[in-house]
């Protein structure tokens, strides 16, 4: 094997190796961009599903107020004995008459108005069968009940929010894919680079796997290199817009967040890009070389 | 002496061209100094070509070290081609690497740690009288301290097969003999020495010498190498 310390010397191109140091990094920064988004809408997904799928909302439709109120409060009774329920709440009336104020006016206060009564429902799962059997106990309480699953109503947020996950998902993979198709190139070149040093290495008896590692190790030191740079440069960044988000205060941004598994993922970016860099170096090599003697 | 090297038949053509060496056949024994001659376009780098293993015939049969080189798969080469020493006419050191570096590159490439390889690259400086140009590299080397270097890379390891490319044709009188003198000695401890010159005056100063001469690729008397 040829040691570390004849490496550096034998394919020595200093200029070659910054500009691929440079290169790495911002396919490494991008990289990590598209990384972070893809992570943080999948945690704000996950989040949405949680907070969506155990909620009900149960509307009580009833003109007459003093039946509309009896059969609340049997049903709030009935929803809180339930073992699938976790908490059950009757929408205060007078934040509803808010709610409506912008199309009903001072008129949503009127004592008169038909307005239906609404409880909220927290589930203890989300799951299906536990759904059905909630809104099963709402609807035999009377014939004008109507249950409003929120995951179903907010359903196109939680779409928007996958496919940008799956974008950034796709980003990722392509970035992986030009990383490849770089070194390749850029091992393609270095071979064109070292051709006499290489007829020299092979004359002297150099299988081509010595010769191979060569371009590996070089490849691999430069994708670290880089792909620290890159990481730590996207890091920053994705850390600095976070907090932007969290000083938003919204509720749906509360979500975009990363976790320490999400950063740990960002942080082996640069360890799994330069695994991905040396098996392209190793395999451009080792199909250029077996084209000769 | 066992024969380290057999030719039959041996053709060499490079692409569609015409054959650069025709129907060589010859033995080199083991042990054995040769001198190759030819003038210019003989044929005389493509046979040593076929020697060192950057080249596999067109037809005919190569042994060496009593294997076939033709039928060897391409994966052997390398572990031959180590028993194989080389110098080139135009030298071929790495011009990035200093003389002490290139002097050690067969050791390293065969896997001597780099803490044992001091002690023969120092030996192989002073036996080329190179100690005090240890640390330049080949382009601040004149031409005859390039050359060497090239010998010195050529034998650090022993080699059973030293091929030898016009190896004095850039050094002075006095310092062809010298390396002259070292190839003799390599060669009196067993290494098969073939050297192409174009300087018939060495002919006589290795005792026991054989001549090899091409002209227009063939062997013109073949029963010399022998």
């Amino acid at each position: 094997m040829i040691g570390r310390a004849a490496v550096q010397p034998l394919l020595d191109d200093r200029q070659g190796r910054r500009a691929m140091v440079w290169i790495m990094a911002i396919m490494i920064f991008l990289t990590t961009l598209s990384a972070a988004l893809g992570l943080s809408t999948q945690g704000a997904g996950r989040a949405l599903d949680r907070q969506l799928a155990a909620r009900l909302t149960v509307q009580v439709i009833e003109g007459d107020a003093a039946r509309r109120d009896a059969v609340t409060a049997a049903l709030l009774g009935r929803l809180r004995a339930s073992a699938d329920v976790a908490r059950a709440n009757e929408v205060d009336r007078a934040r509803l008459a808010e709610l409506l104020e912008p199309w009903l006016g001072e008129a949503g206060l009127d004592a008169d108005l038909p307005m239906p009564a609404m409880i909220d429902v927290d589930l203890r799962s989300g799951d299906d069968a536990t759904v059905a059997r909630v809104e099963a106990l709402a609807k035999a309480a009377g014939n004008g009940i109507r249950v409003d699953r929120h995951a179903t109503w907010l359903a196109p947020v939680r779409a928007f929010v996958a496919a940008l996950g799956w974008t950034a998902l796709g980003l990722v993979l392509v970035m992986a894919s030009a990383t490849g198709a770089v070194v390749l190139l850029v091992a393609r070149a270095g071979l064109d680079t070292h051709r006499g040093t290489i007829d020299i290495l092979h004359m002297l008896g150099s299988t081509d796997l010595q010769i191979a590692r060569l371009f590996q190790r070089r490849i691999g030191q430069d994708t670290l290199t880089g792909g620290l740079i890159g990481a730590l440069a996207g890091a920053l960044l994705v850390a600095l817009l976070g907090q932007r988000m969290a000083s938003l205060d919204s509720q749906l941004a509360d979500g975009v967040s990363l976790q320490p598994l999400d950063w740990l993922v960002i942080a082996l970016l640069p360890v799994a890009f330069t695994l991905l860099a040396m098996f392209a170096a190793r395999v451009a090599v080792l199909r250029r070389l077996a084209r000769v003697l | 002496m066992a024969s380290i090297v057999q030719f039959e038949n041996v053709g060499l053509r490079y692409g569609h061209g015409p054959e650069t060496l025709s129907d060589l056949s010859f033995t080199l024994r083991e042990g054995t100094f040769h001198f190759l001659l030819g003038a210019s376009g003989a044929g005389k780098t493509s046979l040593l070509r076929l020697l060192y293993l950057a080249q596999r015939p067109s037809r005919g049969v190569i042994r060496l070290f009593g294997e076939d080189m033709v039928l060897s798969p391409r994966e052997r080469l390398p572990g031959f081609r180590r028993r194989i020493g080389v110098v080139f006419q135009d030298f071929r050191l790495v011009p990035h690497l200093s003389a002490r570096d290139n002097i050690a590159l067969p050791l390293r490439v065969a896997g001597m740690p780099e803490e044992e390889l001091a002690g023969p690259v120092a030996e192989m400086l002073a036996w080329v009288g190179l100690t005090d140009r240890a640390d330049a590299r080949p382009p601040t080397l004149s031409g005859g301290e390039q050359q060497r270097v090239a010998i010195a890379r050529a034998v650090i390891t022993r080699p059973e097969i030293l091929v030898a490319d016009e190896p004095t044709g850039n050094v002075d009188p006095i310092m062809a003999e010298r390396l002259l003198k070292l190839f003799a000695s390599l060669n009196r401890l067993g290494t098969t020495v073939v050297m192409a010159t174009h300087d018939h005056h060495l002919l006589h100063r290795v005792p026991d010498a054989l001549v090899m001469e091409l002209d227009g690729g063939r062997l013109l008397d073949p029963r010399a190498a022998a």
